[in-house]
């Protein structure tokens, strides 16, 4: 992406993207109703008005989103869907995960003839759009409810220009059978960019397993805005999983909203592979007792790669628990970041809220910027935090070499045990296979973004593995 | 009996602020407002060399286009730097004094009601005194002593006048004027400050100690210090700081340079009792502050150890450059917020050469409605081989008004190098509490003893007068913040 003329900057794609935006209003005001359009107008003033972050922006200070700005993106206001069979071009190889599967391309719900399914249960599942056509009162009430879209940055961006997505909702008391599997992908041969709005709501005492991947088909150039927005009622569950593998040239910007109502509890993995530049915020909104959450995160960057996990997790209320366990291997001249916030509001006594980030960086070209911040405004509370960067316990290395492993295996087995912590934590255990083995291939270096498709094969990938043997 | 009285005495009195008193001395102040003028003014009057009114004028252009920073955890009104008086010295009929039966009585008098009686002193403790009672210098004690091993312990408008080669290849070397808006500030206008000068080999016979005070309204404090360590030399220097009671804020903005050469070791230490304003929150010293040392050379330390707990608000990041390979750093911090201050303190520590070590150790207490923040960055760079960081920053809560805050940076770019954060934040505890309760001992003092015992760690880490001082003042800035 080096190419890019360098005199084109954050100022020009703003202003090229609020040409875009009026010259197009035809296809946003079909996709909206009376309120979503407020809601619209209101995130394109706010996007006109701070437009988008800079390099002093502290929550953007290590991704340098110069290179993401472009005069060249595609956009499809219209679904251009492609001919063929969505499962022929992608097949999910999770063996033995019985899931309910949606497809996204490029940002639109792949199945025009079945927009939206609803399950026995009661459960929806299907294109937002449609949704937002069908049930409106439902739509209407959460969406942009937790999105916060009055500062700089991709959110009042992506509100903006929101047109479809995955809309889940799960009415009270249900346990879903079976997980709910996003499939999002990237597919065009010009560069594009992509913004896909989700949103998910789950019932009072009802439980759902979400497993979100991306993936794209191509190494060609794309830009993914993706903004979710999940909302968990009263003493609800939500097993989430989010699992990246894109191309080298791919950027995502993905941001979740969680709300949290009393009892409810979060489990949020975010497992990034691969991916030219990514960046994953995450802001929690603890707006019930009771209610726990566990984040934890997992990144294995090399070659130019850039991850950045924000994580804000906000105690609005007493007695709940949170706990944020990020973990990375960084290689060769990628870079990785870590900025996550306990917030604790006044008078959200009996906080327990915990924080670590651990990182292994394997050159000195790498790059590790954490930023484990706390702030709190009540007393009676128990919080921490740590973080490390460090590498391969030498004496470890030690013991697995003088057993008679060769240093290549010894460093690998390390690394495995080191991102185990985070892969126990997936409570699904086809997918918690999956993802050990996804990994142990990733630190292999025989995992690229083709494996699983059958188009666009790159079977030129530089090995992961070639440059840790230096 | 009576002693247990007088420290029930000191617990219960309604002025908490046992420094306020104002000394009625003769100043002469500059008039308000900054201007090139009031630079040529101050450095006229201090008969300073060119070079100087050069580097304040430079440093003065360049502040003119700098822009107050905002990125700190605190609040205050904004300041208009027209309105202050950037130099105020105490009149005297002698510019100097060869002893100390020269000094203005009066002063003295100052002096021994803060606690540092220059004679006692000199008698007893052994300690240097260079006292700096708003911008001038006014006595140096134990001068003579310290000349006989080539060590120079002087004010800095006296070392500009006797040993301009040394601050002219030394000053700004850690802090450049274009620094931050506050160093550029100081760099413009300070008035002195203390210069301390260890030669090669010397390994100071005593503590150096400076006090500073702010006495006249509506004044400025912008002093300036600057430390040189010549290989194998070590000093430890110490610094307190107090102001009279005002209403309105007052703002210190001061500058610390310290250079450690080969094998040197210097340890800076600092007890911070600045005017912390009232219950309400009026008035108190605005403590804008930059502190930077550099380990040059190999096997070079520094260590800054500081008890805060003074000042309405503070701002403050005593930092280190670890540019010799196998240098050490060390910052320990014990900072105590209570009513309405608000401190925003830490550290960096930016390792440049290889087998470089830093360890941060950072107690945060916070009372009342304040708030404590501790921002800190740690930076291991490229070529910094092997180095090591380990930094704990423990924050206790008293009261649920106010706030505490963690705010770490850590930037890696070494694969062999091993950073290390860790930190707490947790309320005051309940057994502890309980069972000094039980065995009658007051809740004031049962505050004070918990408190000093969680900052024990840094505590001792001071030299002895300063540690029983500072144990005083966390009590005694605590005092009837948990009811």
């Amino acid at each position: 992406m080096a190419d890019n003329n360098n005199t084109y900057n954050s100022e020009n794609f703003k202003n090229n993207l609020i040409k875009l935006y009026e010259s197009n209003r035809k296809y946003f005001s079909s996709d909206s109703s009376e309120k979503t359009q407020k809601l619209r107008d209101k995130a394109f003033k706010s996007f006109k008005e701070y437009g988008f972050p800079n390099k002093k922006d502290e929550s953007w200070r290590f991704s340098k989103l110069d290179q993401l700005f472009r005069d060249d993106y595609e956009f499809d206001f219209e679904p251009k869907l492609k001919k063929f069979d969505v499962n022929k071009i992608f097949t999910c190889d999770v063996y033995d995960l019985d899931t309910y599967c949606v497809t996204l391309i490029n940002g639109w719900f792949a199945y025009k003839n079945s927009p939206l399914s609803v399950l026995k249960d009661g459960t929806i599942i299907g294109s937002l759009s449609k949704a937002l056509e069908i049930y409106p009162e439902i739509v209407e009430k959460s969406i942009g409810s937790t999105a916060k879209i009055d500062q700089p940055g991709f959110v009042s961006l992506n509100t903006t220009f929101m047109q479809d997505g995955l809309f889940i909702y799960v009415p009270d008391n249900i346990e879903v059978e079976k997980p709910v599997q996003i499939i999002s992908i990237v597919d065009s041969k010009n560069p594009i960019f992509i913004q896909p709005r989700n949103l998910i709501i789950v019932g009072k005492n009802s439980k759902l397993s979400l497993i979100h991947c991306d993936h794209s088909l191509s190494h060609n150039i794309s830009f993914t805005n993706t903004v979710s927005e999940i909302i968990l009622n009263e003493n609800s569950y939500i097993d989430h999983y989010k699992v990246q593998n894109k191309g080298r040239n791919s950027s995502l910007i993905t941001s979740i909203f969680f709300k949290q109502k009393s009892d409810s509890k979060i489990i949020n993995n975010a497992i990034t592979l691969n991916g030219g530049f990514t960046k994953n915020q995450i802001d929690l909104q603890i707006e019930g007792e009771n209610c726990s959450s566990n984040l934890n995160g997992l990144y294995i960057m090399d070659k130019n790669q850039h991850v950045d996990n924000q994580v804000l997790v906000k105690h609005n209320k007493s007695n709940s628990y949170s706990n944020q366990l990020y973990k990375g291997i960084v290689n060769d001249q990628a870079s990785a970041v870590f900025s996550g916030k306990v917030y604790v509001e006044k008078d959200s006594q009996n906080t327990k809220a915990f924080q670590n980030n651990k990182n292994i960086l394997l050159t000195d070209e790498a790059t590790i910027n954490t930023q484990p911040f706390l702030e709190i405004y009540a007393d009676d509370v128990k919080c921490s935090h740590g973080a490390t960067v460090g590498q391969l316990d030498s004496e470890a290395m030690f013991y697995l070499r003088s057993r008679g492993l060769c240093e290549q295996t010894s460093k690998q087995l390390l690394m495995y045990a080191f991102t185990n912590e985070i892969i126990n934590e997936i409570s699904i255990e086809p997918l918690k296979n999956n993802i050990a083995s996804l990994v142990e291939k990733r630190l292999k270096g025989e995992l690229s973004i083709c494996d699983q498709c059958i188009l666009n094969c790159d079977s030129s990938e530089p090995k992961f593995i070639q440059n840790i043997l230096d | 009996m009576q002693k247990d009285k007088n420290i029930i005495n000191k617990f219960t009195e309604e002025s908490d602020y046992k420094y306020g008193f104002y000394s009625d001395i003769e100043t002469e102040i500059a008039p308000k407002g900054l201007t090139e003028e009031t630079i040529h003014f101050i450095s006229k009057k201090k008969n300073e060399p060119d070079f100087m009114l050069e580097f304040r004028l430079k440093a003065f252009r360049h502040w003119q286009t700098m822009k107050e920073p905002e990125w700190a955890h605190v609040k205050y009104q904004p300041i208009n730097y027209q309105d202050i008086s950037y130099y105020a010295a105490p009149k005297t009929k002698k510019p100097k004094h060869e002893s100390i039966e020269d000094v203005d009585p009066e002063l003295i008098e100052t002096f021994n009601k803060l606690g540092i009686p220059l004679e006692e002193q000199k008698i007893l403790s052994g300690v240097a005194v260079d006292a700096v009672m708003d911008s001038a210098s006014i006595a140096t004690t134990y001068k003579k002593k310290l000349a006989k091993e080539g060590i120079i312990f002087s004010s800095f408008s006296e070392a500009l006048q006797e040993h301009p080669e040394l601050i002219k290849k030394h000053i700004a070397t850690v802090v450049p004027y274009t620094d931050n808006f506050f160093a550029a500030l100081n760099s413009a206008v300070f008035s002195d400050g203390s210069f301390v000068y260890i030669p090669k080999g010397v390994s100071c016979p005593m503590d150096l100690s400076t006090y500073f005070r702010i006495n006249s309204a509506n004044t400025g404090q912008f002093e300036r210090t600057l430390i040189v360590a010549e290989e194998g030399s070590y000093v430890s220097y110490l610094e307190g700081c107090t102001a009279p009671m005002r209403s309105e804020n007052q703002l210190h903005a001061a500058v610390v340079e310290i250079i450690a050469h080969k094998n040197a070791e210097v340890k800076y230490s600092t007890v911070q009792n600045w005017y912390p304003g009232n219950k309400e929150g009026k008035g108190g010293i605005y403590n804008f502050v930059t502190k930077r040392g550099i380990c040059k050379e190999e096997n070079a330390k520094i260590s800054w150890t500081q008890v805060e707990t003074g000042s309405s608000v503070t701002w403050k990041y005593p930092s280190l450059i670890l540019k010799g390979d196998n240098s050490k750093g060390e910052f320990f911090s014990v900072a105590v917020t209570n009513n309405k201050q608000q401190a925003d303190t830490g550290t960096k520590m930016i390792h440049l050469g290889n087998n470089t070590k830093s360890s941060i150790i950072s107690k945060g207490i916070s009372a009342g409605f304040s708030n404590n923040s501790y921002r800190g960055l740690v930076k291991i760079g490229k070529n910094a081989n092997n180095s090591r960081n380990f930094s704990q920053c423990d924050s206790l809560l008293l009261g649920d008004k106010c706030g505490a805050h963690t705010f770490p940076y850590i930037e890696a770019q070494n694969k062999s190098s091993i950073v290390e954060h860790e930190a707490t934040t947790s309320k005051i505890s309940e057994d502890q509490l309980f069972y000094c309760l039980q065995r009658g001992i007051e809740m004031d003092n049962a505050i004070g003893l918990i408190v000093n015992g969680y900052a024990k760690d840094v505590l001792k880490k001071l030299p002895m007068e300063f540690a029983v001082e500072a144990e005083k003042l966390l009590s005694i800035s605590l005092e009837g913040s948990v009811g």
